[in-house]
């Protein structure tokens, strides 16, 4: 039983019961769903649960719906290499080039996955009977961000050379000397941590939220609906509220997806040219 | 309720923000999946693809290119070839007027030598004729003169050559006055052909 499925169960007893504990609010329990099976690899434990099972679908899908459309591309493309190449066009042309600059499209193989890794994780959130998006636990963004933050500082340390590339972050070209002992840490902790934080974050916190809003809108109709009092007639209002969020969480999902993209390559952008 | 109380408590043991190693390396694998789907297939399909299309696209362009500056090459060359006719046209135009130019002077230089010697033959002609006629009409006039004057005066006049000197001085005297005449009335030519109309 899903986590949801189980708060189901808890609003409907707690009316088949005394009817006095009211709606239970479903809580961090959503993203900790009961492990299906366990194993230990060299001391490192991993769990097998409704989240990774989502997680292997959602990457398996995008591999599999990527390769199909890339196989065999034509100069006319058909229906499928058409949807395929204006995804892939996108963050090639959209961000690798336009954003992370003219020595970009090299990188643009590895925004591509990252894009449409990150939306097929997001899209789980609303897929029927997956319903919850991997990126809503927080291991996910932060492995990925924690990837971007490597291969942005690689590539700034590889195109200006580790001497350059720290020193203009420690001391920003074109800022007084006094300043630096203000702006010397702030660089530090944007560039190192602060960045990377916030990738994960808001990928995270946008997934997470979006989530928790679907469940409470939903089970709250639910609630409204078998509470058996003058509630019922705000039940419509709590299922129109689950649809429209269902539309908004798409309009997440996209945007999502694409702002994490469109930050590293802002954050590329920065390692391979030179701060002015 | 217990359930419940369970839930938060188990609920409680969750960091979010502390997420498990294990599931951190689930989804290094399960990128890793996607990018090397993406590095090996995807992007490279796709680049050349792009390559294929661009290089159709302007593979066409050039081809229309080429097409136009050979339809532009032989319009010139029309060009030309038609200016070159047109400068042929005109020059044999103008050779063959100054041709016929010549024809024709040649022709009525021709007719006009011929016109000459016709008119020149001609007055030769009238000249000698009118010689013999003076010759003649001297002679004969002569003649009647002397028979006239013979019968006149009845006697022949025994020495030839005296009557012809007579006669001779007399017509000359003629002459000489019919000339007279002539000039004085501005009409030019024979003495010998006076036209009689002014009398």
């Amino acid at each position: 039983m899903t986590p949801s499925a189980l708060a189901l169960v808890d609003v409907l007893a707690a009316e088949g019961g005394g009817g006095d504990s009211g709606f239970q609010a479903p809580g961090l329990g959503e993203f900790y769903p009961e492990v299906i099976g366990s194993f230990s690899v060299l001391g490192v434990s991993f769990e097998i649960t409704r989240i990774t099972i989502i997680l292997w679908i959602a990457t398996l899908a995008i591999s599999a719906l990527l390769l199909a459309m890339a196989r065999n591309p034509k100069i006319v493309p058909g229906r499928l290499q058409f949807l395929g190449e204006s995804g892939y066009s996108l963050v090639r042309d959209g961000i690798a080039r336009d954003v992370v600059g003219p020595k970009g499209l090299p990188f643009a193989p590895f925004l591509v996955a990252l894009f449409f890794f990150i939306l097929a994780n997001n899209l789980m959130s609303i897929i029927p009977f997956a319903q919850i998006s991997p990126m809503s636990k927080f291991a996910f963004p932060l492995l990925l961000a924690m990837i971007c933050w490597v291969i942005y500082i690689v590539v700034g340390i590889r195109n200006q050379g580790a001497g350059k590339y720290f020193k203009d972050i420690l001391f920003l070209p074109g800022v007084p000397k006094p300043m630096y002992v203000l702006v010397t840490p702030i660089e530090i902790l944007q560039n190192f941590i602060v960045r990377p934080f916030t990738l994960a974050v808001r990928l995270f916190a946008n997934m997470f939220a979006g989530h928790m809003l679907l469940v409470v809108f939903s089970l709250g109709a639910v609630y409204l609906f078998q509470v058996g009092n003058y509630s019922v007639i705000f039940g419509p209002v709590s299922v129109l509220m689950a649809i429209v969020m269902t539309f908004f969480e798409l309009l997440v999902i996209f945007l999502q997806a694409y702002v994490f993209t469109v930050l590293m390559g802002t954050y590329l952008n920065g390692s391979i040219e030179a701060e002015h | 309720m217990v359930d419940t109380m369970l839930t938060w408590a188990a609920e409680a043991e969750h960091n979010p923000l502390l997420p498990p190693l294990g599931e951190i390396i689930i989804g290094l694998i399960a990128f890793a999946v996607v990018l090397f789907v993406v590095f090996k297939f995807v992007a490279p399909a796709f680049e050349k693809a792009f390559v294929a299309r661009r290089d159709a696209i302007e593979g066409g362009i050039e081809r229309a290119e080429a097409m136009q500056a050979e339809a532009k090459a032989a319009l010139e060359q029309y060009r030309a070839q038609l200016a070159e006719a047109r400068t042929e046209a005109a020059q044999i135009r103008d050779a063959a007027r100054a041709e016929g130019q010549q024809i024709l002077e040649e022709l009525r230089a021709q007719a006009q030598e011929e016109s000459a010697r016709i008119v020149a033959r001609g007055e030769e002609q009238l000249t000698a004729q009118r010689q013999q006629v003076v010759n003649q009409l001297r002679g004969e006039i002569g003649a009647l003169a002397v028979d006239l004057a013979g019968r006149v005066v009845g006697e022949s006049l025994a020495d030839d050559a005296r009557r012809s000197g007579t006669v001779d001085r007399f017509l000359d005297e003629l002459d000489g006055m019919s000339a007279g005449t002539a000039s004085a009335d501005g009409r030019g030519g024979n003495s010998a052909y006076v036209p009689q109309g002014d009398r």
